[in-house]
């Protein structure tokens, strides 16, 4: 049986208190860490864990913290990414008002195992309720001594503090994220120098999202064995999936890495909305490739997802039905990414704009069958030539939109042709 | 308008900047502060948070008009925020803005000639498991019908 672990007691009255989480075993993993293991053993330990971050990328988190170099006198940062932007993604909400202290206390260990003094949650302005929890079970957490100077007597220092957005999808990406805790336009860096090297304040930083944090002091607390057994080894643990759109039952799910799509959408989704037909699935938040619905037998994790040329993203599921209008669907993920582009460079800045543009004509019946093409032609100049990955998120689906629903956007076209 | 931070506020403030390696990094924090104190962020506030972090108007204005959430022209009391982004449009959003639109006779952007409502379309506000979703100024009203919406609003005129 799968134990849920990371929204286990979120039902429990009171459940994002301090004293609730140590009753399900809480900080118990932290004192282990300072206690009993080196920095380089908890980095070895979240390695064999296979660990992949859950932000968006499935970067392996133990792998990263290793980047950071053992010989600077400078400051080390952990960033814990709180933004959750990604259109479909409302998993970290739930993890910070129901289950806080995990990634509180995932963000204590992974600040040891890096040998950062200061932690900051960067999370996004718009989760006002969100951040007060936050800053509540921190405040619980200094009382305790778990934050503080010489933390349980160990000589480890470590503060923490919440730092709130204030409305812009692209500080979610690492280095505009960076760039906005330094107070500064949200602009993403040109990669390398990678964060772990010089990230904010030019220092050794490290940035993992809130659900990748909560995992850590699981691991270290029953170990990288029992994490790797759940779903597939090279991506394994629990996992926090997002249902929303046309389905009976939206919601976060809690399941083991790797649950079938079509398994989450009829099952534990209870199914299309007013028992219509599916149309179609984008399976990890809207920046990655969509699928028919003749593609969803298939397990959500990140090597199956991209065997099949999508992503498992932010594991944001979006279900649309039978009667969705795919231009129009295009057209409003279009819409959010030229609203959401930081406008650096030339690619995503104009590309972005076009593609609306052209998606606009499209539906209102005053596109041609050239306009299709271009389109495509638009989001492959857009993909792979950008400063940051938000260029790739607006092309892969206009990309994908085009090429498994192009009869929908031939049938705009020749309507008006008529 | 006096522009300058109650005792309280300057307290918050310092706290803030002391969180920080330097006084720019308190900048985003900062213009929170002040919107909440000041209500929105005319030239005057930001020269004045810019006074105090020892930052050119100019620069705190180029980071303040970035950002969304920062508020360079007033706003009504009851700021909505209609996420119209795809979970949400595909749950009903369309509607709660065609009903604003019907109802209270404003669209995106606008707001009611007493001061009292304005509307603004936003994007994903990370809550598509219960759209559509509306923010109405700090608070989230999440699978919400246009019913709902008035009951909601009238409420407040309480
Ligand atoms: C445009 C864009 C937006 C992103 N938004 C988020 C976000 O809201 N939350 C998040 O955790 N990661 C987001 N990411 C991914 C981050 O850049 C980064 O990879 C992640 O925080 C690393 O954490 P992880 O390794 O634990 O996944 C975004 C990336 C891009 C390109
Ligand atoms: S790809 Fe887009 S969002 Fe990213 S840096 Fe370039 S313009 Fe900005
Ligand atoms: S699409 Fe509206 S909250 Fe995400």
């Amino acid at each position: 049986m799968f134990e849920k672990v990371l929204t286990g007691h979120i039902n429990i009255p009171d459940s994002q208190k301090l004293a609730n989480y140590e009753k399900t075993g809480g900080y118990r993993a932290w004192r282990k860490a300072l206690k009993e293991m080196t920095s380089d053993q908890v980095i070895e330990v979240v390695k064999q864990s296979n660990l992949r971050g859950r932000g968006g990328a499935g970067f392996p988190a133990g792998m990263k913290w290793g980047f950071v170099p053992k010989t600077t006198d400078k400051p080390h940062y952990l960033l814990n990414n709180a933004d959750e932007s990604e259109p479909g993604t409302f998993k970290d909400r739930l993890i910070i008002n129901g289950n806080p202290h995990s990634t509180i206390e995932g963000s204590m260990i992974a600040s040891y195992a890096i040998r950062a003094n200061t932690c900051y949650i960067y999370i996004r302005g718009e989760f006002v309720k969100e951040a007060k929890v936050l800053e509540s079970a921190i405040r619980e957490a200094y009382d305790k001594g778990y934050l503080g100077k010489n933390i349980l007597g160990s000589g480890f220092n470590l503060d923490m503090y919440v730092h709130r957005g204030a409305g812009a999808y692209i500080c979610g990406e690492e280095t505009g994220l960076i760039e906005s805790l330094e107070g500064k336009r949200g602009w993403p860096r040109i990669k390398p120098p990678f964060p772990a090297i010089e990230g904010v304040f030019r220092c050794p930083t490290i940035v993992n999202n809130v659900e990748t944090l909560a995992c850590v002091p699981y691991i270290i607390e029953r170990g990288a064995e029992w994490f790797k057994s759940i779903g597939p080894a090279s991506g394994p643990g629990p996992k926090l999936y997002c249902l929303s759109g046309h389905v009976k039952k939206p919601g976060v799910y809690e399941l083991p890495m790797g649950v079938n799509l079509k398994e989450l959408i009829y099952e534990y989704g209870g199914g299309i909305l007013n028992d219509k037909k599916l149309k179609a699935v984008i399976p990890g938040g809207s920046s990655v490739p969509v699928l028919t619905a003749e593609e969803i037998d298939v397990a959500m994790d990140f090597d199956s997802l991209a065997k099949i040329g999508t992503m498992l993203g932010s594991a944001g599921v979006i279900v649309m039905d039978e009667d969705t209008d795919m231009v129009n669907a295009l057209l409003n993920i279009a819409h959010f990414y030229r609203h959401e582009s930081c406008g650096q460079c030339t690619p995503c800045r104009e590309g972005t704009h076009w593609a609306e543009k052209l998606l606009k004509k499209i539906k209102s019946g005053q596109g041609t069958m050239a306009d299709i093409d271009l389109l495509a032609e638009v989001a492959d100049h857009i993909n792979f030539r950008t400063i940051c990955p938000l260029g790739d998120a607006a092309a892969m689906p206009i990309q994908s939109f085009v090429k498994k629903f192009r009869h929908e956007f031939e049938a705009k076209v020749r309507k008006s042709a008529a | 308008m006096n522009i300058a931070f109650s005792n309280d506020a300057m307290k918050e403030f310092r706290e803030i900047v002391a969180r920080y390696p330097n006084k720019r990094a308190a900048l985003l924090p900062a213009l929170h502060l002040a919107q909440r104190e000041f209500a929105w962020l005319p030239y005057e506030a930001l020269e004045y948070v810019g006074r105090l972090l020892e930052l050119p108007y100019s620069e705190v204005y180029d980071t303040a008009s970035f950002y969304t959430m920062f508020k360079l022209k007033p706003t009504g009391k009851y700021h909505l925020q209609v996420c119209h982004t795809l979970s949400c449009a595909l749950r009903g959003a369309g509607a709660i803005c065609d009903h604003v639109k019907e109802k209270y006779g404003i669209g995106n952007g606008e707001t009611t000639p007493d001061g009292k409502l304005s509307l603004v379309k936003v994007e994903c506000l990370g809550s598509c498991g219960t759209a559509p979703v509306v923010q109405i100024n700090d608070d989230y009203y999440e699978d919400l019908s246009p019913e709902q919406l008035d009951r909601i609003l009238e409420g407040f005129k309480s």
